[in-house]
């Protein structure tokens, strides 16, 4: 903005001057949520030093390069907030248009990972790799087609007036559109993809006020599934002592019950303040796996202390806080549905993924939106930035 | 936009609305309720456990502190060696768990695989030695004996040879500066033991697996000076043991040195010339016994007169203290310690026990003075004394007529101490005293000279002597009645006889008890040191000095110096005058008495020499032989086991001692530059700011300079062996002293 300034010769003209472009009550700059960007970008940018402590010593990963992983983080975040961008130019009501081809694209990418050109990665088979070291995680961007997808059925009946809420069709159609890749996704096994498009789905349909039936029959269908998971021994013993070894670590001592110790270690060590960047003995000794991405929370709590880890959660509390607002604030159902989508999304991945690090909720390998390390991760978050910008910046003056 | 129509917001989602974002609020409050319970209020415990995961600690051995001479000179250090070490957590970080790496370098160190291997394993309850039982962090070494081309071999080829090193490092020698080889006084080290570890856990100077322990001789008296603190150093370490950074390092702090009042130069002198005169005393012929004098053993000690610090001190037969170097192996240590092996780690000094004969006559005087007997009275030097059909002869039977207790020193007349430890006894009461009525004059002044106990030198195991007095003797006979009564005949061979005797009035003083001990024999028993003691103080004016080695503990900088200042324990029991007798007796043992065929052309006018001749006779055996000399600086005592006479054995071999000391030349001059030590060292070497000490030049002790004798040079060997092999050899037979001794010579000897 000082480079623009720089240009404004001294304003005489019938053109107004930049800044009073920029600064106008109608302006795009005006318009957008600066909380949001602020805090995501906060975010981004902890996440590289985070990132950073994590891998520096990591030899086996970081190709010998130290800053290999801040340097494709801080990428991640250019190309994301590039994403951003792009999603506010377009705007999400031209998206809207493009949901079918979008749905279409993420759910053959997804199919694409089923065949050989997927790949396993930590137990998950949820990616595809292409050459010199780029790959992709299709299920991140499902998430948000399933959103716009089951926001625009959803939406379209009473955003044109039609109808006050949903009708039952629309929301059994709606849920047939998220189905279909969640089953996709349960079959990498993706397991953490597809709590989190659960969690999707559910707040898709409370704010399309869909009736309470469907709600309170999706939240009692899930519990019915989990009782009836646990009572019939579907699953073998040691898997459920893997889920329930964030309670119990002996359970699993050598491998969840490992993680979720030592990161408790880690963060429990923090204290107030913590070691101070790059001084975490659990962090340089590489305690804790999976540091850069699912168990990047523990750095910052052993490194940054409570005020630094509670930082993060106060940003990422920012971002909710602002996209209930945005939600609330829009006029159209679409924008609202859409809004409350990424609002379950980024919760709950937030809660899960904080949680587990914290010992209160089972490991699940999810990332920490903006914090941790992935592209895809990164890509699709600033792409829902990018709709809960859009949806703001088109919602009514007046509002 | 504006074409959209506004749809308002319905209740319902409004609602919803607001539900999820509390929900997502409580959500996130839960996340920091519960990071604040982990970090705030837990945090400690958290932080605790934190530092247990990644701690390793890396123990750095000290350097161990040098023993020095007076002057400085190191009589044991440390040498460079190269030690190649293996680290565990490297080798078991590869596939084959090390395997290949440890083979690859069996074949540079010549080892066999397995070897290598078994050195790096862990001890524990199953695995038998060899094994490493020090912490697995720390480098395992392999051996100290890499050559600099294998250690090359290791270290250009790294990558060959992951987790080896081949590093210099410090390990103990004993010097042995100009052949002086020291080896029982310094002693030696070996590992540590669990035991000892335990037992020194909580005390400020704990063991570390790795260390060395003195186990005898100086090493072990200041072992917790000489041994330093050992570095440790912690390391962080990360999940799979690999080291990311330091947390704390207590530097290693070398060992202390140890300045000693030792003089490598005399030393060598004493252990050559000990050496030397066992070697002829073995081409000596015993009439008694009918074969030459065996001389399996002997000792020489001088000391400083005036403060009883140790010069010199030697004992026969010795061993390469470098054996023990870089742990000693199975057959070398049955060499010098098992059954068939003439017990060369004794210090024969301190160690060696034995009858003191005639040198004893010192204290003997002194009681009969404290008794009341005059220093110039007349008393019957006759051939023989006869009490109740035994007859103590004298020595070879002479016969001085009546003499004072002077002469009787000087000529080492026997029967005048019978008659007097006769008189003694008789007046004690005899075989059945009173009770109380004893006075034990001669047994009273043995204790006053400190005799049958320690003297208190900063060596480990000295033993105590013994004064066979009537608490002894009662003792004793309780102790052994039984086997005496068992085994003894009344009209059976000697030794029946004897336990015969024993076992009927063993615990009593009998009249010829007394007899023997006031010339030094029978059960009386002395060590070398406390004879050094003794006429140390005579020479001082009575302070018996407790004998001393150590000079000075000085820090490895050079900073701290902490020096040993002799103690005294006691006076002896004699007043200046008499000692100021005595010692005219004891000049004249060396002018015209005992000892003058051994010490002629000494300049006796500037250096006056005190000597008393001994001559024990010890059942079975051959006769031990005694010299005990001083001048007003030194005392030197030499003592052989089965060597025949006192000055025979030794007169010549303590002469060139002195001669050394001196400077004194052949034709009795004295050289002063050529004396090694003309006066005690007083001060103590200097200490470079750096801390080191520096160390003159030693000069090898060269015996002919001084035994140019004129005759029999020829016999002389050539070379200048080490005074490490005892046996006898052809090779030393005939020496010039043999052919420069007259034939027919007077012993009046004893």
């Amino acid at each position: 903005m000082t480079g623009a300034n720089n240009f404004s010769v001294s304003g005489y003209g019938p053109e107004r001057p930049v800044w009073t472009r920029i600064f106008a009550r109608d302006s795009l700059a005006r318009r957008l949520d600066w909380p949001i960007l602020l805090s995501a970008l906060a975010l981004s940018l902890i996440g590289t030093a985070l990132v950073y402590s994590a891998t520096r010593n990591r030899t086996e990963i970081n190709q010998g390069d130290p800053y290999y992983f801040l340097i494709r983080h801080l990428m991640n975040t250019g190309i994301g907030l590039a994403l951003m961008v792009g999603t506010i130019w377009l705007g999400h009501r031209t998206l809207r248009t493009a949901v079918p081809i979008l749905y279409g694209i993420s759910v053959m990418l997804i199919l694409l990972v089923l065949t050989p050109l997927g790949a396993t990665v930590n137990g998950a088979h949820a990616w595809i790799v292409f050459g010199g070291g780029f790959s992709l995680q299709p299920s991140e961007f499902v998430k948000i087609t399933i959103i716009l997808g089951m926001a625009m059925l959803l939406a379209a009946r009473v955003d044109a007036g039609d109808k006050a809420y949903p009708d039952h069709r629309t929301v059994a159609q709606a849920l047939g559109l998220a189905a279909v890749p969640m089953l996709i996704v349960m079959l990498m096994p993706d397991l953490g993809s597809v709590m989190v498009m659960v969690i999707i789905v559910l707040g898709v349909l409370l704010a399309s006020g869909a009736s309470n039936r469907w709600v309170f029959g999706l939240i009692g269908a899930g519990a019915l599934g989990a009782i009836a998971i646990w009572q019939l021994h579907i699953l073998d013993e040691y898997q459920i002592n893997r889920f329930a070894a964030f309670a119990n670590p002996d359970l699993d001592p050598a491998g969840v019950g490992y993680n979720t110790n030592q990161a408790r270690i880690a963060i429990g060590s923090g204290g107030l303040t913590g070691a101070g960047l790059f001084h975490g003995s659990q962090t340089t000794g590489q305690f804790v796996p999976e540091q850069q991405t699912d168990f990047v929370f523990t750095v910052a709590g052993e490194e940054l202390g409570f005020v630094g880890a509670g930082l993060i959660i106060v940003l990422l509390g920012v971002v909710l806080w602002r996209a209930c607002r945005i939600a609330r604030e829009t006029t159209e159902l679409y924008g609202t549905i859409v809004a409350a989508g990424i609002i379950a999304w980024f919760a709950f991945q937030a809660f899960e993924n904080i949680g587990m690090t914290l010992g209160i909720m089972p490991v699940a390998g999810l990332p920490l939106p903006f914090v941790s390390y992935g592209g895809s991760s990164m890509f699709a978050v600033w792409l829902a930035v990018g709709l809960l910008q859009s949806i703001r910046v088109q919602r009514p003056l007046s509002a | 936009m504006s074409n959209i129509p506004e749809t308002g917001r319905t209740p319902r989602v409004q609602i919803r609305l607001v539900v999820i974002q509390i929900l997502v609020l409580s959500l996130l409050g839960t996340l920091g309720g519960r990071l604040w319970y982990l970090q705030i209020r837990n945090g400690s415990e958290y932080a605790k456990e934190a530092s247990g995961n990644h701690v390793q600690q890396v123990v750095q051995p000290a350097v161990r502190g040098e023993i020095l001479d007076a002057r400085g000179v190191p009589i044991a250090d440390n040498e460079t060696r190269l030690v190649v070490s293996a680290s565990r957590t490297d080798l078991l970080k590869m596939k084959d768990d090390g395997k290949g790496v440890l083979t690859k370098l069996g074949s540079v160190l010549g080892m066999k695989p397995q070897d290598v291997m078994d050195k790096v394993r862990l001890c524990d309850s199953k695995t038998p030695q060899p094994c490493w039982n020090g912490s697995p962090y720390q480098p395992i070494p392999i051996t100290d004996e890499a050559t600099p081309r294998q250690a090359l071999q290791i270290r250009e080829r790294s990558e060959d040879f992951p987790g080896i090193t081949a590093e210099p490092e410090a390990v103990r020698r004993y010097p042995s500066p100009g052949e002086a080889n020291t080896a029982q006084v310094l002693g030696y080290l070996s590992p540590v033991t669990d035991n000892e570890i335990q037992q020194a856990k909580d005390t400020d100077s704990p063991y570390l697996r790795s260390d060395q322990v003195g186990r005898s001789g100086l090493e072990r008296q200041y072992d917790k000076a000489l041994r330093g603190k050992a570095g440790v150093t912690r390391y962080e370490v990360d999940n799979l043991g690999r080291v990311i950074g330091k947390a704390k390092s207590d530097p290693a702090q070398a060992g202390s040195n140890l300045v000693t009042s030792i003089d490598a130069r005399v030393q060598r002198v004493a252990e050559y010339e000990l050496d030397n005169a066992m070697k002829i005393a073995r081409t000596q012929f015993d009439d008694i016994t009918g074969e030459n004098y065996k001389a399996d053993s002997g000792a020489v000690v001088v000391m400083e007169a005036k403060t009883g610090r140790i010069v010199a001190m030697a004992s026969a037969p010795t061993y390469d203290p470098n054996v023990w170097v870089g742990g000693i192996s199975a057959k070398d240590y049955q060499q010098l310690t098992g059954k068939g092996s003439d017990y060369p780690l004794l210090n024969r000094a301190i160690q060696g026990q034995s009858a003191p004969g005639s040198t004893f006559k010192v204290v003997s005087t002194a009681a009969a003075v404290e008794a009341g007997y005059s220093f110039d009275g007349n008393y019957p030097c006759t051939s023989s004394y006869s009490v109740g059909g035994q007859v103590f002869k004298n020595f070879e039977g002479e016969n001085f007529g009546p003499i004072s207790l002077g002469r009787a020193l000087e000529v080492s007349c026997d029967t005048v101490f019978y008659g007097l430890a006769d008189n003694e006894w008789k007046k004690d009461g005899g075989i059945n005293p009173k009770k109380g009525q004893p006075k034990d004059y001669f047994y009273k002044a043995a204790h006053q000279f400190g005799l049958g106990k320690p003297t208190g030198i900063d060596l480990p195991n000295e033993v105590s002597g013994r004064v066979p007095d009537r608490e002894w003797k009662q003792k004793y006979w309780e102790a052994n009645k039984d086997s005496w009564c068992k085994t003894g005949k009344k009209d059976g061979d000697y030794v029946q006889k004897i336990a015969y005797e024993n076992c009927l009035e063993g615990n009593k003083m009998r009249e010829g008890d007394s007899i023997n001990y006031s010339i030094g024999q029978g059960d009386t028993l002395l060590t070398p040191i406390q004879e050094a003691v003794i006429y140390s103080a005579i020479s001082n004016g009575g302070t018996m000095w407790n004998p001393t080695i150590g000079k000075a503990v000085i820090s490895a900088d050079g900073k701290h110096v902490s020096e040993i200042k002799p103690k005294s324990h006691g006076k002896l029991p004699i007043d200046q005058k008499t000692r100021d007798v005595m010692e005219q007796a004891l000049a004249g043992v060396v002018t015209r008495g005992t000892a003058a065929w051994k010490f002629g052309g000494w300049p006796q006018d500037k250096i006056a020499l005190h000597a008393k001749t001994g001559t024990a006779e010890v059942y079975g055996k051959q006769t031990t032989s005694w010299l005990a000399t001083y001048s007003k600086d030194y005392a030197v005592i030499m003592t052989i086991a089965q060597a025949g006479t006192g000055s025979g054995a030794s007169g010549e071999a303590v002469h060139n001692i002195y001669d050394a000391l001196y400077g004194v030349q052949k034709d009795g001059s004295i050289d002063k530059k050529k004396a090694l030590l003309y006066t005690p060292q007083k001060d103590l070497p200097k200490i470079q700011p750096d801390g080191s000490i520096t160390a003159p030049k030693i000069e090898k002790y060269d015996p002919k300079a001084d035994q140019a004798e004129g005759e029999g040079q020829q016999g002389m060997p050539t070379d200048n062996p080490p005074a490490t092999v005892p046996t006898p050899t052809s090779t030393n037979r005939d020496t010039r002293r043999r052919t420069a001794r007259p034939k027919k010579r007077r012993r009046i000897l004893t």
